[in-house]
């Protein structure tokens, strides 16, 4: 029983990690209405522009929003320069350039800062939370900036203008010109949030697992499936989802003998296939009517 | 004794005499194989630059430079050195079609220092079909060596996961002979070569002594789960078959855990750079491993003349590269040891005396070698290191500590 | 990649389709699908004559790819489902041809029946519950097979068969007696074969009324039901169908490499054949063997321009092709088409 217990810590700890990714995975859902790829090779690129601050000898807090800044003004601009020459080309076309951009983010960061892995400082420190030896300081934390971010982009979406726009935009484009809303600048200032967003991502989740430029690839896959599971239109549902994803995968590894440990991630995402077959909007996400 | 001979002349002067040596001797007999001309040898590679397994990339770097190095020293017996270094992104079907690019295209003698098990088992039967030396292997599966008869064009180099996971068997037998083992493995063909050779080394043992283990995949974003399973079962000794990141995790998530189990982790991640750093060193404090190569880090290695002519080497040809990453030593010493094979080989630059030579190494040494170890061969015995031993980490770097061991000691 | 998503995938698709199969210019644009159908043939069947053996491997595996994207582009390009899991049948295909030749001693030649045979099994019955998902929903259900493939071909319980993490090598077959080729040009001719065949038949489904139902799921799943078309049997059947394709290419794949490991077979090769669908044109037959061209050859230019940043190479190409030729080689080829007619 103790051990259930430490898993389902443990699996909290871990899904952090898949919540912030995924919430940066919805976030580019929200203003663009694709899934992009590049996302995670978007976040790893902005923790390598902090590391670098940090080793010309900013400290923290200083790195910190300067990477921010520069990760937003690198959004708008993919959007502006990559995605609007091919804003009319299908869809599968769009998807063919996130694969593109995660090849060049990540050939480009392994070129300038190579591929040992390195380790990256925490505002919470490592030490364990109040003693207790089950979850350190530093996830803690993660879980704390994950629910604030939450917060923040509930309250965005819902009862901000800008916010209100950005989904009109992407939802529904034609309709929103119409409307007034500024379509090209919307999905670039979506493309710029989720940029900033996923280098917040990067910046909570390299003091766990190490930077080097592969350490996103992995985890944007759960990211995804976090967020398709909670559902890809709520950002409390993408959290919700992560911190799933890390659960279930935890308890599945420690206690289905003989296959459990080998094949943790695979049981985890057949459980989401099994969830999505009976409820295809995810868990909290809004059905979409289709018309004919 | 001998030794200290082989030391005193380095390996530039090796090279100096050996040119001498051609010189004088234009009489002796010219045989060429493919690639090799009076100026010229043409060496083959492959290695993961891009993909999951980029982080062995540097080994590929650290040899064209070795080879720029030889190459501006005036080559080996007079010949440049051409090396050629493919990409294969760690996929066997890009191997192959690397491997039969070099072969076919290319034309090179051979192919030197291929990395990965998965891609090595791909072109291994095409190299022996082709007679094509695939020689000193980057992986230390047993299957590269194991198997001269059939797999005549096929050589390893560095000692074999199994015989390291033997002598960490024979290890716990001696000195923990009441541990409960529990052991971190990763779920591919090198993290099950090591388990094996642990099992081996525990023999009857490793039933009622291995209490627990707990496999990850290279996919998995952390290892903290297994840590956590391994620590509630009531391990008291943890042994780590993980390559470089996941090694560092989870030293640095025991040490979070506060848990204190003797950890030993396996000598692919006993880089101080690529693991120990990233974890923390005072997380790393008495973690066990075992070496062949001399610790760069430590500033007593530092002060060995011998090994200075490796740090006068990456400050020239590689400034930029950190010094506290193993695999620079490892590059290094497996480049010398081809070297040594093309000075034997003379002017008879065939496949087949290229085997013949790297068959017949007799007591070579690197000055990298850990003290006491020399590469031996013979046309029955393919293995070319097969000793190791056991260090501690204190904080900054490496202590070795007891005696060499060789894996044959260890199988008993 | 959801609802508003897919009509502009489809769209571009039937464009692509209509523009060279369009009955009213038939007769010219019939000239010329000979023309190109002839030039073709000629120049694959001189291939093995004109280059060294590795060149030839090399032709061989991008037919192979190109079987592979054929496969993905029935599902994809016709019926408009999405899938990122099919290196898990190329991986299907690959293992029974090795494992039957390995254990079993069997022809190379009977392999690929019956990994087709397996893989459409399998297709099929994945298709059924992921009928239930769409767009972003069937690409994560696909992308989970992607992901589960490798790990459980070296689950311990199969290792018997799989050989676990250490794969199984396979001989390479010669060619039939009397027939004066070596084993890779051999190889290419049988390998060419099977594509042609496949192509055809592929051709021929696409034509066919159950070609025209698939097509009317894509462009409207809700009228297409309405017209009475069993959506469940026809997607499950197209999922099948494309598996089976794939299945052939992985046998083939096998055959030619003489290994298969699950480090072949990851995420990786299915990203590799989505973007050799594009690259080539959705929902142009055709358009595969660009695919195929793509996948194989790209990535040694790249690496012939930088290895250090081969990736970023790459990835500049790609972008460069789509900015170029946002609909793939299919939309290229309609503008050359209608230049020439013009």
């Amino acid at each position: 029983m103790e051990l259930l217990g430490q898993q389902i810590l443990a699996g909290i700890a871990t899904g952090a990690i898949y919540a912030c990714m995924a919430l940066a995975v919805v976030m580019i859902y929200q203003a663009i209405d694709h899934l992009n790829f590049a996302q995670g090779e978007m976040a790893m690129f902005s923790t390598f522009i902090a590391y670098q601050l940090m080793l010309w000898g900013l400290p923290y807090w200083v790195a910190f929003p300067i990477t921010l800044i520069v990760s937003f003004i690198g959004g708008v601009l993919i959007d502006r320069v990559v995605f609007k020459p091919i804003h009319d080309a299908p869809i599968l076309s769009h998807v063919v350039v996130f694969i593109a951009l995660l090849a060049i983010l990540n050939s480009t960061a392994g070129f300038i800062w190579d591929f040992t892995v390195k380790s990256f400082p925490s505002p919470f420190g490592s030490a364990p939370l109040f003693g207790s030896s089950l979850i350190s300081a530093h996830q803690a934390g993660m879980i704390g900036v994950t629910l604030l971010l939450l917060v923040l982009l509930f309250v965005f979406f819902r009862y901000t203008r800008i916010g209100l726009s950005m989904r009109a935009a992407a939802a529904n484009p034609a309709s929103a010109r119409l409307v007034g809303v500024r379509v090209g600048w919307m999905n670039a200032l979506g493309w710029g949030m989720a940029a900033a967003i996923g280098a917040i991502a990067g910046i909570l989740i390299a003091p766990v697992v190490f930077l080097e430029p592969n350490m996103m690839i992995s985890i944007l896959l759960y990211g995804f499936a976090g967020a398709v599971l909670g559902g890809l239109t709520s950002p409390a549902g993408a959290v919700l989802g992560g911190f799933l994803v890390g659960i279930v995968e935890n308890l599945a590894g420690t206690f289905i003998p003989v296959i459990g440990g080998e094949l943790k991630l695979p049981i985890a995402l057949m459980l989401i296939v099994a969830v999505l077959v009976f409820k295809p909007s995810g868990l909290m996400g809004r059905t979409v009517v289709q018309r004919v | 004794m001998h030794f200290d001979k082989m030391s005193r002349r380095s390996l530039a002067t090796g090279i100096l005499v050996g040119a001498a040596f051609a010189a004088s001797g234009a009489l002796a007999q010219k045989n060429y194989g493919p690639g090799v001309t009076d100026t010229e040898i043409k060496i083959g590679n492959i290695m993961p630059y891009s993909g999951p397994a980029s982080a062995y990339g540097i080994i590929g770097q650290v040899e064209t430079a070795f080879f720029k190095m030889i190459n501006e020293q005036g080559g080996i017996n007079g010949r440049k050195i051409n090396f050629i270094s493919y990409d294969d992104g760690y996929s066997p079907p890009k191997a192959v079609e690397q491997a039969r690019k070099l072969v076919e295209s290319d034309d090179v003698l051979f192919i030197f220092n291929s990395l990965g098990t998965p891609s090595n088992s791909a072109i291994m039967k095409y190299m022996n079909a082709k007679k094509v030396p695939q020689l000193f292997v980057a992986t230390g599966a047993t299957k590269f060596s194991e198997d001269p008869k059939t797999n005549h064009w096929t050589m390893g180099w560095q000692p074999s996961y199994q015989s390291e996971g033997r002598i960490y068997g024979k290890y716990i037998l001696q000195n923990h002979p009441n541990a409960k083992i529990g052991v971190l493995y990763q779920n591919d063909d090198f993290g099950k070569d090591v388990y094996k050779g642990l099992k081996d080394g525990l023999g009857d043992k490793a039933k009622t002594l291995v209490v627990a283990d707990a496999p990850y995949e290279v996919t998995d974003p952390t290892i903290d789960s297994q840590i956590l399973k391994l620590k509630a079962a009531g391990v008291d000794l943890l042994i780590d078959f993980s390559t470089p990141k996941f090694a560092a995790q989870s030293i640095k998530k025991v040490a979070e855990v506060g848990w204190k189990p003797l950890h030993i982790v396996n000598n692919v991640s006993a880089s101080i750079g690529s693991v120990f750093k990233p974890a923390g060193l005072d997380n790393g404090i008495g973690v066990l491993s075992t070496g062949y190569l001399k610790d760069p880090t430590d500033t007593k290695t530092q002060q060995d003349p011998t090994v200075k002519e490796f740090f006068s080497f990456l400050d020239k040809y590689m400034p930029d590269a950190d010094r506290t990453n193993l695999n620079l030593a490892y590059a290094y010493a497996v480049s010398q040891t081809v070297a040594q094979v093309l000075k034997q080989c003379g002017d008879e630059l065939t496949r087949d005396n290229i085997m013949k030579q790297a068959a017949n190494l007799k007591d070579f040494r690197s000055p990298l070698f850990l003290e006491g170890i020399t590469a031996n061969t013979s046309p029955t015995d393919y293995f070319v290191l097969e000793q190791l031993q056991m260090m501690k980490f204190n904080g900054q770097s490496w202590d070795f500590f007891g005696p060499i061991i060789s894996a044959e000691a260890a199988k008993s | 990649m959801a609802a508003p998503a897919e009509t502009t995938l489809s769209s571009s698709a039937s464009d692509a389709v209509a523009s060279v199969e369009m009955p009213r210019a038939a007769r010219r644009d019939g000239t010329i699908a000979w023309v190109s159908r002839i030039t073709f043939l000629v120049v694959a069947l001189a291939i093995p004559l004109l280059f060294k053996n590795f060149v030839v491997f090399q032709f061989t595996q991008m037919l192979v790819y190109a079987i592979a994207i054929l496969g993905l582009n029935l599902l994809t390009g016709f019926n408009g489902q999405f899938s990122l899991g099919h290196s898990a049948f190329y991986a299907l295909g690959a293992y029974t041809a090795a494992i039957m030749m390995d254990q079993y001693s069997v022809s190379y030649i009977w392999t690929l029946p019956a990994a087709g045979v397996i893989c459409f099994v399998a297709g099929f019955l994945f298709g059924l519950p992921a009928l239930r998902l769409e767009g972003i929903y069937l690409a994560l259900a696909t992308f989970s097979l992607a992901i589960a493939t490798p790990q459980i071909l070296k689950l311990s319980p199969l290792e018997h068969w799989t050989g676990g993490v250490q794969g199984i090598v396979i001989i390479k077959p010669d060619p039939p007696p009397g027939v004066p080729l070596n084993q890779d040009q051999w190889l290419y001719y049988f390998t060419l074969a099977v594509g042609l065949l496949l192509y055809i038949l592929a051709r021929n489904l696409v034509k066919s009324r159950s070609g025209r139902a698939l097509m009317a799921i894509r462009d409207n799943p809700i009228a297409a039901r309405s017209m009475g078309v069993n959506l469940a049997l026809y997607k499950s059947l197209a999922f099948g169908t494309s598996a089976l394709y794939t299945g052939i290419a992985g046998a083939l794949g096998a055959i030619i490499i003489q290994f298969v490991a699950p480090d072949s077979f990851t995420l990786v090769l299915s990203i590799a054949f989505l973007v050799g669908l594009v690259v080539g044109g959705v929902g142009w037959l055709p358009g595969a063997i660009f695919g195929g061209a793509f996948v194989l050859f790209v990535p040694n230019i790249a690496e012939g321009v930088s290895k250090g940043l081969s990736g970023a190479v790459y990835g500049i190409i790609l972008i460069l092709l789509i900015y170029l030729m946002p609909t793939g080689a299919a939309g290229f080829v309609r503008a050359v088409l209608s230049r020439l007619k013009s």
